[in-house]
């Protein structure tokens, strides 16, 4: 049968099942099992209530403990065990020889990168475009574009930036925009301007925007009453802002101290620590759309009076901005940062397509991937995808926190 | 307020030109994508896609005609034609010629209408805008004509060719012909039954008293954000235990297990908001649930399902790993379209004109769906992440 026809077939069963499971199940708990009639009509009428609402979340309760809830006990079995061995219990072998491996620091320097970099560049620019959007009449259609690449698929955004960073041999026409560009500086006044004086202004003002991330972090753990666990999770997050911080700092010396390679074309994707970034503007690209979207929506729930009352008080539109909207909108922020965070952490499409991990590029999804499919060893693969359901599970715990606190 | 005002139109002018950059940077590598997919793959390599939209300026080789073709004039040999009508390597009768060389290392060392003498002044060539020439020799020429380089300035040039390629040449690596079908059928099944599972689920959560609601909401918020790499080995693991294997209906299983807390969410969200007395008055006309849910909750939450449509059908389309996990076994005949880039990724990397456009292809349909749905997608979004 072709699969297409069993494509039909199977959404007719599967919904017809569904429709009729749901169905049939509610008129034999009505009709048969628990008739609201007879001698013990009232008694009936409440176990049918009762039943009812299992009969409604079945199949779902069921496809979410078998296919999210068991995976995650499964894999931490799996985890403590060794495949060779028969699924030997080996301890926490696998996990040692996990941290031996210089892959796998590798693959969490990548991701501590990504999970700084990515969530802070993508906010950033969303912001700025929701803010710059929304002023003006053709607001909805530059909206709408930028935040096209949404739909656009990890793989296919990878096949539209491999061409922009395609490199050609020196002396042939180069027919990736980047290369373009970066065979037109030959060492004069602009490229000082825009290939250090440009580069250090955005350090800057990333390591500023950071920093500044670090503060809202670690203010609060003096004097606050908080439990150890968000204090602890507070000042980890701001370690890692500061250790992005100390990194910022310290590119930026490079680029003034670096002679750059002017007039030879750069395959851009081989240049170990700056080709991670290379990859990360990919996510970028694809997720400020997100963020602009919700930030905008947000911007514009703000009350117009407290952005009146500080024109009338004098403030400047950047007063208005930084002051008066962003401290607004913060529980917004942090929400489009969280979501940003775990796409990062599950990145994997992106790396894969472009380098597949190689030139110090890899990432702990695309490690993991490795080492299943390609190594077979199931037990450091599963122990990575603990470590990745580890740094999520913050994100999983005050996610069930909020969520408990809007439910009473 | 004459300040905030005159301020406000100074900035204005600002804000127009950062938003149009901001669009165009955003906007510029799909663009180079999209044009590259309807060039050859010559013009690929000889110039970047942004100087196609303009006229561009290229080295062309011709030939004049050879022996066959010469008349004998007052003892030379002579040639005449129209080098860009006659010969078969001409870029086209729609060029304009600026330049022209006779040898190799010196390509553009005449101009239009100039005589270049060479051959230790034995032949002399010359030539019209229009390509038409007139060569002449003192000797008897060889079969073949000389050779002659011009610079043309060619027009822009765009063909459908690569869309015939990839998708009805038949070829076996490049055809996204079986791909595109494969990935249709993972796609529509994978979408419509966690919405279908999820609605009943989301109306029990939502509307029904019982032991365990505010637990169930929680768990499903926590799977939420579960990373599904967790899931890979134990699931390949259980389906071919059970003896799904790899194929189809494991990749649909997959696709709704791991679909559904976001649709369960996205759909509870949205009902709990619903007015309950159209709930309570259906209650008291003697309605079952069965028929509140199908004949007023459905109807009422389609914006939410068709949000929760939208992401599951982008999502689904766009996956790699899933498929790669659960449906492309080693025979390749269920390979998805991302993951046929990726292996054209591999295998063709440099060939830009086949790639662009197998990944155009397969862009075009959530873009589509993008557009055309926008409305609902933000919607869904909005839903999703601020509560």
């Amino acid at each position: 049968m072709s699969p297409a026809l069993l494509g039909l077939v199977t959404i007719a069963i599967g919904v017809g099942g569904c429709l009729a499971y749901f169905y049939f199940s509610n008129l034999l708990l009505d009709k048969v099992l628990c008739p609201p009639r007879g001698p013990n009509a009232g008694r009936n009428i409440n176990r049918a209530n009762i039943i009812r609402p299992w009969l409604f979340l079945g199949p779902a309760v069921l496809a979410l403990a078998v296919y999210l809830g068991y995976p995650v006990i499964e894999t931490l079995r799996l985890s403590l065990t060794d495949r060779s061995q028969g699924g030997a219990f080996v301890g926490f072998a696998n996990y040692s020889q996990m941290i031996s491996e210089p892959k796998f620091w590798e693959a969490m320097r990548n991701n501590m990168l990504w999970l700084i970099v990515v969530p802070a560049a993508s906010t950033a620019f969303g912001l700025l475009a929701a803010q710059l959007t929304d002023r003006i009449r053709w607001g909805n259609i530059a909206k709408s574009l930028i935040f096209m690449p949404m739909a656009i698929s990890f793989v296919g955004a990878s096949v539209i930036f491999k061409l922009v960073y395609d490199a050609r041999p020196a002396g042939k026409e180069q027919i990736g925009i980047l290369n373009a560009i970066w065979m037109q500086f030959e060492g004069g006044a602009g490229s000082l301007v825009f290939l250090k004086l440009l580069p250090i202004i955005i350090l800057a003002s990333f390591a500023l925007l950071v920093g500044f991330v670090v503060w809202l972090l670690a203010s609060p753990l003096k004097n606050s009453t908080e439990g150890w666990g968000l204090k602890l999770l507070r000042a980890s997050a701001a370690l890692l802002g500061l250790w992005g911080v100390f990194l910022s700092i310290r590119t930026g010396f490079g680029i003034i101290a670096a002679s750059l390679p002017y007039g030879e074309p750069q395959t851009w994707l081989t240049i170990p620590f700056y080709n991670s970034f290379f990859l990360m503007v990919v996510l970028v690209w694809i997720q400020t759309g997100f963020a602009m979207v919700i930030l905008s929506a947000a911007l514009r729930g703000i009350p117009e009076e407290t952005i009146e009352a500080a024109i009338v008080d004098g403030a400047n539109p950047f007063q208005v901005f930084f002051k008066i909207k962003v401290p607004q909108i913060m529980p917004t922020i942090v929400v489009v940062w969280t979501t940003i965070t775990l796409v990062v952490l599950k990145v994997f499409d992106i790396v894969f397509a472009m380098t597949n991990g190689q030139w110090e590029t890899q990432v702990l999804a695309n490690y993991m991937f490795d080492k299943l499919f390609r190594a077979n060893d199931w037990g450091v693969g599963s122990a990575a995808a603990i470590v990745i359901m580890l740094l999520v599970s913050p994100i999983l715990i005050w996610n069930v926190v909020q969520a408990r606190k809007e439910m009473r | 307020m004459e300040y905030i005002a005159g301020r406000k139109s100074s900035l204005t002018w600002a804000v127009h030109i950062s938003v149009v950059a901001l669009v165009a940077l955003w906007l510029f590598p799909t663009v180079g994508l999209l044009v590259s997919s309807f060039r050859t793959a010559d013009q690929i390599s000889s110039s970047g896609w942004w100087k196609s939209i303009f006229p561009s300026e290229q080295i062309v080789q011709m030939r004049t005609g050879g022996a066959d073709a010469a008349v004998q004039e007052n003892d030379v040999w002579v040639v005449t034609g129209n080098l860009l009508l006659d010969d078969e390597t001409s870029p086209g009768a729609d060029v304009n010629l600026t330049r022209f060389g006779v040898s190799s290392r010196e390509v553009d060392a005449y101009a239009i209408g100039e005589t270049a003498t060479f051959a230790n002044d034995k032949k002399t060539f010359t030539m019209e805008a229009d390509g038409t020439y007139r060569f002449t020799s003192v000797d008897e020429l060889k079969s073949r004509g000389q050779r002659i380089f011009a610079t043309a300035t060619v027009p822009p040039k765009f063909t459908l060719a690569n869309y015939k390629q990839v998708l009805i040449s038949g070829n076996r690596t490049d055809s996204m012909a079986k791909a595109f079908f494969n990935t249709l059928t993972v796609t529509i099944p994978a979408t419509v039954i966690p919405i279908v599972i999820a609605a009943f689920a989301a109306y029990a959560l939502a509307w029904m008293n019982f032991p365990g609601r505010a637990l169930l909401v929680a768990a499903v918020v926590a799977l939420l954000v579960v990373p599904l790499q967790l899931a890979l080995i134990p699931l390949l693991k259980l389906h071919l235990g059970i003896g799904i294997g790899k194929g189809y209906l494991g990749v649909w299983l997959a696709h709704t297990g791991f679909g559904l807390p976001l649709a369960i969410y996205l759909l509870r969200n949205y009902m709990v908001g619903l007015p309950s007395d159209i709930i309570e008055n259906a209650k008291v006309d003697g309605a079952t649930d069965f028929q509140i849910f199908t004949k007023i909750i459905l109807p009422l939450s389609f914006p939410a399902l068709a949000s929760f449509a939208i992401f599951q059908f982008l999502w689904t389309w766009n996956d790699l790993l899933v498929a790669k996990v659960f449906l492309i076994d080693a025979s390749g005949e269920t390979t998805v379209m991302t993951n046929q880039i990726v292996e054209l990724l591999g295998t063709r990397g440099g060939n830009w004109e086949i790639l662009a456009t197998a990944a155009f292809v397969s862009i075009a349909v959530p873009l589509g769906v993008f557009f055309a749905m926008q409305r609902y997608l933000v919607r869904g979004l909005l839903a999703g992440s601020v509560k």
